[in-house]
């Protein structure tokens, strides 16, 4: 009874800090860029390909594939962001959110027609098997380790973001990118590099997922809708309601599965509801 | 551009749509004609209105199964049936729409988006929606008790009667003193507010409508393909009806009827293909987002309009 309930509420904190990660990001995003980036989920699935392709095809292994597979997939996001994303700027931010719909699909696809529908397995690294007997459950190490890696990211984010003068920066671009260019910061530079880091955030939150769930195309989907409910509960003003609400919103799902499994992929939905009804510009945002 | 010219090029397309059972397969001339009215229904929204509803697929689904539950086990007669589906769609739009438009812009899109999955989910779940295999052999029956919808044109001739009907209905909507406000809206909310306009109350009715007309398609799309598949609910289905208005042509009249032919042929014409459907409908998108916002008909349109102006904007 505990066991399974500690184990739930276990695997509910580590979705709820892969959402955390991608609603970070997708907050990130939208300051600066003021682009919903649909994206965010194919490109949390395209991190858990190139960690499972790179240990596959080349035997690089997980260690290394947590550096390189962001590292791939933001160069790939740049690209995106100076070649496309760069044209829509100035018109209707729904546009933002339409072009990397349209992208979703093509990345869905083209990885859908290269491995078909099923999963693949990506081995826990040999240094995180096993586990620990806490008493009231037993605890993987790989599922404590990827909870800790994840906030301890998110934290990270946080501290560059609101402590350092490059966060500095990157707030003053979300309240006002003109005025920053006046003052003679390379505002379009760091619009690449900001969907660039991004893109490489959800990447390696798809790293981190890639043990713990199968590795497949339509990964990202089921996730980001998920996240796009986070970010309407939490509101995108702030990193640090980013990131409870995140948390908060994967030990419900976890609480749920283990009182009445059918609800739990519907409880977030509900409760963005209930948040829209009783505080509608979400629980830490404001209306922009 | 003369009037007179408009009336002939609307009576060619009422003939054209009346003998296409001849010309083209009736069951694609069906689904083409579902879809247009689906995309027509979420022009409203999201070109006249400009709210993007990213969860039309909710009222398409909802209704879909609605009608052909009440075909297959209530044996309802077909025009009841659909009714019932348009009825449906319509309450939950009334509900999804009320909490929606609390919110707007892109928190709009995601919230309808949401509310779609929950639908979605709640659809895989429940025990009798079939699941994965979803509701199958649904009855045509007879229309009116008069006309057995077994016979392929007879359904055709069915289903563009409806189209038409709901064509007109949203077209009254958009050419009356509301859809002007609606358009107000969509230009500028805060003067629309300042002008004593109830905006909210504008845009729920809007959003209703919208969601039930899209029912409606739904219901005949039941009814006449004889099955409501998991696919109608799901997030792509709501994507697809995005694509065609925006193909065709947002915020005008025949765009998304445009876009939606293009669209379930471009569809057909690849299915053997697997997988290349999704990335030709995502390169499509990227390609009308970049390069191509104002549609194929908007296009006609504004070089329609500088031909007849003499060059002049």
């Amino acid at each position: 009874m505990t066991q399974a309930l500690f184990g739930q509420l276990f695997l509910g904190l580590i979705n709820g800090s892969f959402y955390a990660l991608l609603s970070l990001g997708l907050a990130v995003i939208f300051g600066l860029l003021d682009v919903v980036n649909f994206a965010h989920g194919a490109q949390y699935m395209m991190g858990a390909f190139a960690a499972w392709m790179a240990l596959t095809y080349l035997g690089i292994p997980y260690g290394w594939a947590l550096l390189l597979a962001p590292l791939a997939v933001g160069l790939v996001g740049m690209v995106v962001e100076r070649t496309l994303l760069r044209r829509l700027q100035g018109l209707d931010p729904l546009y933002g959110l339409l072009l990397t719909f349209g992208l979703t699909l093509i990345a869905e696809g083209l990885f859908h027609h290269a491995y078909g529908n099923s999963g693949f397995a990506y081995p826990v690294p040999g240094w995180l098997r096993g586990g620990v007997n806490l008493g009231f459950m037993f605890l993987p190490l790989y599922r404590a380790w990827a909870v800790g890696l994840s906030l301890a990211v998110c934290l990270a984010c946080w501290f560059v973001i609101e402590r350092t003068k490059l966060g500095a920066y990157l707030r003053a671009g979300t309240e006002n990118p003109r005025l920053l260019q006046a003052f003679g910061v390379n505002v379009p530079l760091m619009f690449t590099l900001t969907y660039g880091f991004g893109a490489a955030l959800a990447a390696f939150a798809g790293v981190v997922a890639a043990p713990v769930y199968q590795v497949t195309p339509l990964m990202g989907s089921s996730v980001i809708m998920v996240v796009f409910a986070v970010v309407v509960i939490g509101g995108m003003g702030s990193i640090g309601g980013a990131i409870v609400t995140g948390l908060g919103v994967g030990l419900l799902e976890g609480l749920t599965r283990f009182w009445y499994p059918p609800a739990s992929s519907v409880v977030v939905f509900v409760v963005m509801a209930l948040v829209l009804l009783v505080r509608p510009a979400g629980l830490f945002g404001r209306e922009r | 551009m003369p009037g007179r010219l408009v009336t002939w090029g609307w009576i060619a397309l009422l003939a054209l749509g009346l003998a296409a059972p001849f010309v083209v397969y009736p069951v694609f001339a069906m689904n083409v004609l579902c879809l247009a009215l689906f995309a027509s229904a979420f022009n409203l929204l999201l070109g006249y209105t400009g709210l993007l509803s990213f969860g039309h697929a909710a009222f398409l689904g909802a209704s879909a199964y609605t009608t052909g539950w009440a075909l297959r086990s209530w044996g309802l007669p077909p025009e009841l049936a659909v009714l019932l589906g348009t009825a449906l769609a319509a309450a939950l739009g009334l509900v999804f729409g009320a909490l929606a438009i609390r919110r707007s812009g892109i928190y709009f899109a995601m919230i309808t988006l949401g509310f779609a999955q929950l639908v979605y989910f709640l659809v895989v779940q429940l025990p009798w929606t079939g699941g994965e295999d979803g509701l199958q052999g649904i009855p045509r029956g007879r229309a009116l008790g008069l006309f057995p919808l077994d016979d392929p044109r007879t359904a055709y001739w069915f289903v563009y009667a409806a189209f038409l009907g709901g064509f007109w209905l949203l077209h009254r909507a958009i050419h009356s003193p509301f859809g002007h406000v609606l358009r107000a809206i969509r230009e500028n909310e805060p003067r629309a507010v300042s002008l004593g306009y109830d905006v909210a109350r504008y845009k729920l009715l809007a959003f209703v409508l919208s969601a039930g007309v899209s029912g409606l398609a739904g219901g005949l799309k039941a009814l006449v393909l004889q099955f409501a598949s998991l696919s109608d609910v799901h997030w792509h289905r709501s994507g697809e009806v995005v694509l065609m208005t925006l193909l065709g042509g947002m915020g005008t009249v025949l765009g998304p009827s445009v876009g939606a032919l293009l669209v379930v042929a471009l569809e057909n014409y690849l299915a053997d293909t697997g997988s290349w459907v999704t990335v030709i409908t995502g390169a499509v998108f990227v390609a009308c987002v970049v390069a191509f916002r104002r549609g194929i008909v908007g296009e006609v349109r504004a070089l329609v309009r500088r031909s007849f102006t003499g060059g002049k904007p």
